[in-house]
């Protein structure tokens, strides 16, 4: 199994480092060829504008909408979510329309105002997640299909999984936080494996395999 | 709920989520704007680019506060300004504007020929220009969440960075293959702090974001020091001196992402027409040289 990280711009080693701890296989993509193979994608955090410009130009947006179409687990943090939103506040178009979401960039203010937060996240387990958040989005729309997973106290959301596509406002892989990378794995890991020979239902997500 | 804002984790993040991209130097908010759609990860307000700067002559200061909150209002990227060394005033001004990082810059005429600024008083981040590991771990001592070799500004001539560049990186692997004994000699020969020091030696690299500036003005030249070691640029004068500034400035940012990869360098290098001219560096005296200020 091995799981892309768009490695366009932005804080893709962190992800990749993330990966190499809990011992999955991680690898840069660039362009349509390196997402062969692929049984999940992480889009990083970095500036959502630049991964548009280079999305667009490299071809890579009909490929990773036919392998998240395809059931692959999709991760998108902080600009990540951004990339993966419906809709984005204040531009006409989306970047890769994957989850039905609207989010607002910046919505916390400038980067005087990032910070960080003990935040309770109920699918990973009791022990809350160390999120930073850097001049970070918050989903303002949800779509009846979409799953809140973490709220900040006065209710902003700020992760959210639709089918198999999760996205964050903030930055698990600045916090040595693995367990949003283990959840996708262990998506990925179905996806490559759902089981449909010793009598188990297929995975909800699975599709054709994207190739 | 306990909220801590201003942390290093975010004055340092914010610099891991501009790695890879390319900073670009604007001086009006339409200037911004260009440089945003062209793939910029954050722009640079001043008012007079490095190359203007240097052809002025005279004191150079921090912007004006009104053109800095023009690009402010213009980008969604985050937006970074200049203070001049040691002028901790223009940088509480900075942060009071709510500018993302506050570069304490050389391609400003310094305001203290002993002291930089303490950065750690501030909640905004700072970015700091150095010449050497020696500089770079001092500043990083000072508070800087992020560093950039400083070049030669405004001469569009990568010879400085690329010099700089090296001596960084090579001190670093030099400071590696050291015993444990070894250290505290190397940081007093660094003149900077051991515990620093030891951080560079045992994971072999800075402990924040190093990028590059200061002569960078063709793709190929962002490569070249992406392929070296730098973890993204700044591009100055480079951009908005050539011919065709638009074209220039993503032809940059796609160089700065396929930085290994010949073909599409040249695929994008093709018919941008006359990069900025350019200045040898043997035609600028020792005393008009920005680079060596800063101590």
């Amino acid at each position: 199994m091995r799981i892309g990280v768009l490695a366009l711009q932005g804080a893709f080693r962190e992800h990749l480092e993330t990966l190499d701890a809990i011992g999955v296989e991680g690898a840069r993509v660039r362009e349509p060829a390196d997402l062969e193979g692929a049984s999940g994608l992480i889009l990083p955090g970095g500036e959502s504008t630049t991964m548009r410009q280079l999305i667009d130009r490299w071809g890579l947006h009909e490929p990773i909408v036919r392998l998240a179409e395809s059931g692959a687990p999709i991760l998108g943090t902080c600009a990540g979510m951004i990339v993966l939103a419906r809709e984005i506040a204040g531009d006409e178009r989306p970047i890769l329309p994957l989850l039905d979401v609207a989010v607002a960039r910046n919505a916390f203010g400038r980067q005087l105002e990032s910070f960080e937060v003990e935040l309770a996240v109920p699918v990973l387990g009791d022990r809350p997640v160390h999120a930073v958040f850097i001049r970070a989005p918050v989903v303002e729309r949800i779509g009846p299909g979409v799953d809140v997973l973490a709220r900040l106290d006065d209710g902003r959301i700020v992760a959210v999984r639709e089918r198999n596509i999760i996205a964050t406002s903030f930055h698990p892989e600045l916090a040595g936080e693995a367990r949003f990378h283990r959840l996708l794995a262990t998506m990925a890991s179905e996806f490559d494996d759902p089981g449909e020979g010793s009598g188990r239902r297929p995975h909800p997500t699975r599709r054709a395999r994207a190739r | 709920m306990t909220v801590e804002t201003s942390t290093w984790a975010t004055k340092k993040g914010l610099a891991q989520m501009l790695k890879g991209g390319v900073i670009m130097d604007v001086v009006t908010p339409e200037q911004a704007k260009i440089a945003e759609d062209a793939g910029a990860v954050a722009v640079m307000a001043l008012e007079r680019v490095p190359a203007d700067i240097r052809m002025a002559g005279g004191v150079a200061r921090m912007s004006d506060p009104e053109m800095i909150v023009g690009i402010m209002d213009a980008v969604t990227i985050p937006v970074m300004a200049k203070a001049r060394i040691g002028h901790f005033v223009e940088a509480q001004v900075l942060e009071a504007l709510g500018v993302d990082y506050i570069d304490e810059s050389e391609v400003l005429t310094p305001a203290d020929e002993a002291n930089h600024i303490d950065k750690h008083a501030f909640k905004v981040p700072f970015v700091c220009g150095c010449r050497n590991l020696g500089e770079a771990l001092r500043r990083i001592n000072e508070g800087a969440a992020m560093m950039r070799t400083k070049g030669e500004a405004g001469t569009g001539n990568i010879v400085e960075a690329v010099r700089q560049l090296r001596d960084v990186l090579a001190e670093i692997r030099r400071l590696e293959g050291m015993r444990e004994d070894e250290l505290f000699v190397a940081a007093k020969e660094l003149q900077a702090p051991y515990e620093v020091v030891r951080d560079v030696a045992a994971n072999g690299k800075l402990p924040v974001v190093n990028f590059v500036a200061g002569g960078i003005s063709t793709p190929s030249d962002a490569a070249l020091v992406m392929q070296l070691g730098a973890e993204g640029v700044f591009v100055g004068s480079g951009i908005f001196k050539s011919e065709d500034p638009a074209r220039m400035a993503n032809a940059i940012v796609q160089a700065t992402t396929f930085f290994d990869d010949p073909r599409k360098i040249a695929e994008v290098s093709k018919g941008l027409g006359a990069p900025m001219r350019g200045i040898a560096l043997e035609e600028i005296p020792e005393q008009e040289r920005l680079a060596v200020r800063g101590w």
